[in-house]
């Protein structure tokens, strides 16, 4: 009878972790169709293409290194240790004997993990966007999926230097969002902005989104998503301290969206004098990147609080990258750094377990890492393929250069 | 005959098309166009960064009609046309020499 007890449980757990798994593989299309409607039509073929290209490569690239990297045995807890090809898995007998200790399967453990490689990823793929060379951004794809956003998990979710140092990080504000934003910069330092965005007396001009209805799908998209990206993270849902657990991080990642949209509301009507949709969906996600560093521990209340006090942040952080002529299209050097930078300190507020220190060491190690090796691996592309296409080209669009064809082509506005 | 060209706000297209039924006209051809004039274009906001409309969108309709007929469908549009605020169009008035029917080679008025 015990044994059919803990089977069960690891049936059950298992198939909650693939089915949130699934969700956050669905963010793939909501990282697809806020990007596609923030750009314009020219650029629209080449978002899609690289969208659904980089959750390929990240997922090919995880499975032959990255997961092994990520999660193997170390040499220290500084250098994580290098094997391919994802493994085995669990036999009956093992589980049984472990009495509960192995509560999910390992094939599950990697389809969960490698669908937050894929959401790493899409955060720089919106922040190039209209101007990068497509093979440019698959090569640096290839190399963050393989090895950066690995390293610097091992760190943490894998049991090396930074979980040594009390970094505490549930579903990756910092791993994974904080992670994507600032290979993005990096990226976008080397690239420079879009032509025509910043004028020669440092005005920032308006490049309008094409299609915000689905900028919108988009955003909702990556809200249900986020219920398997958070949720998912409790990693069990067989017992009633861990069903319990979930609930709370499906209730918290919620309202801190719902916090977000309405904070982000606010301050755009009294900061511009109008409600611009853009800014409340960047509301939304940064109050999603703001809880997931610790969506299990705030009361409902403080989740709403976190999350709002994200889409604040995420407003003025837009205006403060263009000022400083960083053009990030689709905000998310906002929404997933600087938002992402809040919800690592925010675990403080609520988890009694984290310290200051800790959070401190975390966004300090990930971000001197990522940066410096992501930078490395731009300057090499930019060195041996060039990142940017030329002037012409841009003028004509990103679509017709590097795909030959237009999303919309009976109405492309060049 | 006179050509008369008439360029409208586009929500008042339904208006000024069933009151130039009323009048006799036979035939409007209809062109979606852009453009700016005293109104000038207007400012919108994305994300912070104002940017400036220069072209509106407006409605053109081109119609031929007998000279005896010219005024009374200005009157018309005019007044179809008119909401008194800034933007409403303009009306141009032209000479047409010939008018043809390409089905059965009809001319001048009788081809209206």
């Amino acid at each position: 009878m015990e044994t059919q007890v803990i089977e069960l449980g690891y049936a059950l757990d298992t198939f909650y972790f693939l089915i949130a798994g699934a969700f956050v593989m669905w963010m793939a299309a909501g990282f697809t169709m806020l990007e596609a409607g923030l750009v314009r039509t020219k650029s629209t073929v080449e978002i899609l293409t690289k969208n659904i290209a980089l959750f390929s490569i990240a997922s090919i690239m995880y499975m032959i290194v990255g997961y092994n990297i990520m999660y193997g045995d170390g040499i220290s807890s500084l250098i994580p240790g290098l094997s391919f090809f994802i493994g085995g898995d669990n036999t009956a007998a093992e589980v049984a004997a472990s009495g509960g200790e192995i509560y999910y399967s390992n094939m599950a453990d990697f389809f969960f993990q490698v669908v937050f490689v894929a959401t790493a990823m899409s955060i720089v793929s919106g922040v190039v966007a209209e101007r990068m060379k497509l093979w440019a951004f698959l090569a640096f794809t290839v190399v963050l999926t393989a090895l950066i956003y690995p390293i610097q998990g091992y760190w943490s979710w894998g049991g090396g230097i930074l979980s040594d140092l009390g970094y505490s990080d549930y579903a990756g504000s910092g791993i994974v969002h904080f992670t994507g934003a600032v290979a993005a910069l990096a990226g976008v330092l080397l690239l420079g902005p879009r032509k025509g965005k910043f004028g020669p007396n440092g005005q920032v001009n308006a490049l309008p989104g094409a299609n915000l209805p689905l900028a919108t799908l988009g955003t909702f998209i990556l809200w249900l998503g986020w219920f398997g990206f958070n949720g998912g993270s409790e990693l069990k849902v067989s017992d009633v301290g861990s069903a319990n657990a979930v609930a709370q991080v499906f209730t918290n990642t919620n309202l801190a969206a719902a916090g977000g949209v309405v904070a982000a509301m606010i301050v755009s009507k009294l900061t511009f004098g109008k409600v611009d949709l853009t800014m409340v969906l960047n509301g939304a996600l940064a109050g999603l990147v703001a809880i997931t560093a610790d969506p299990a521990s705030p009361s409902a209340l403080l989740a709403t609080v976190i999350g709002a006090i994200g889409g604040v942040i995420v407003v003025f952080s837009i205006v403060g990258f263009e000022k400083i002529r960083i053009d990030d299209p689709v905000g998310a050097l906002s929404v997933h750094g600087v938002a992402g930078i809040w919800g690592v300190l925010a675990v403080l507020l609520s988890n009694d377990e984290a310290t200051l220190g800790g959070q401190l060491a975390g966004l300090a190690l990930i971000g001197g890492f990522v940066f410096v090796a992501s930078l490395v691996i731009w300057l090499i592309l930019k060195a041996v393929m060039g990142l940017r296409i030329d002037d012409e080209q841009e003028r004509e669009g990103v679509d017709s250069v590097e795909c030959g064809m237009e999303a919309y082509p009976e109405f492309t506005n060049k | 005959m006179k050509l008369i060209t008439a360029i409208i706000k586009p929500f008042k297209l339904d208006d000024v098309r069933e009151a130039l039924g009323t009048v006799g006209v036979k035939g409007i051809t209809m062109t979606e166009v852009k453009g700016f004039g005293r109104q000038k274009g207007h400012t919108e906001l994305y994300r912070g960064a104002e940017y400036v409309v220069d072209f509106l969108p407006k409605v053109k309709l081109e119609m031929v009609v007998d000279d005896n007929l010219a005024d009374q469908v200005i009157e018309v549009v005019t007044n179809a046309a008119s909401t008194g605020k800034i933007g409403d169009g303009k009306i141009f008035v032209s000479p047409v020499d010939e008018a043809i029917r390409i089905r059965t080679g009809e001319t001048g008025s009788d081809a209206l």
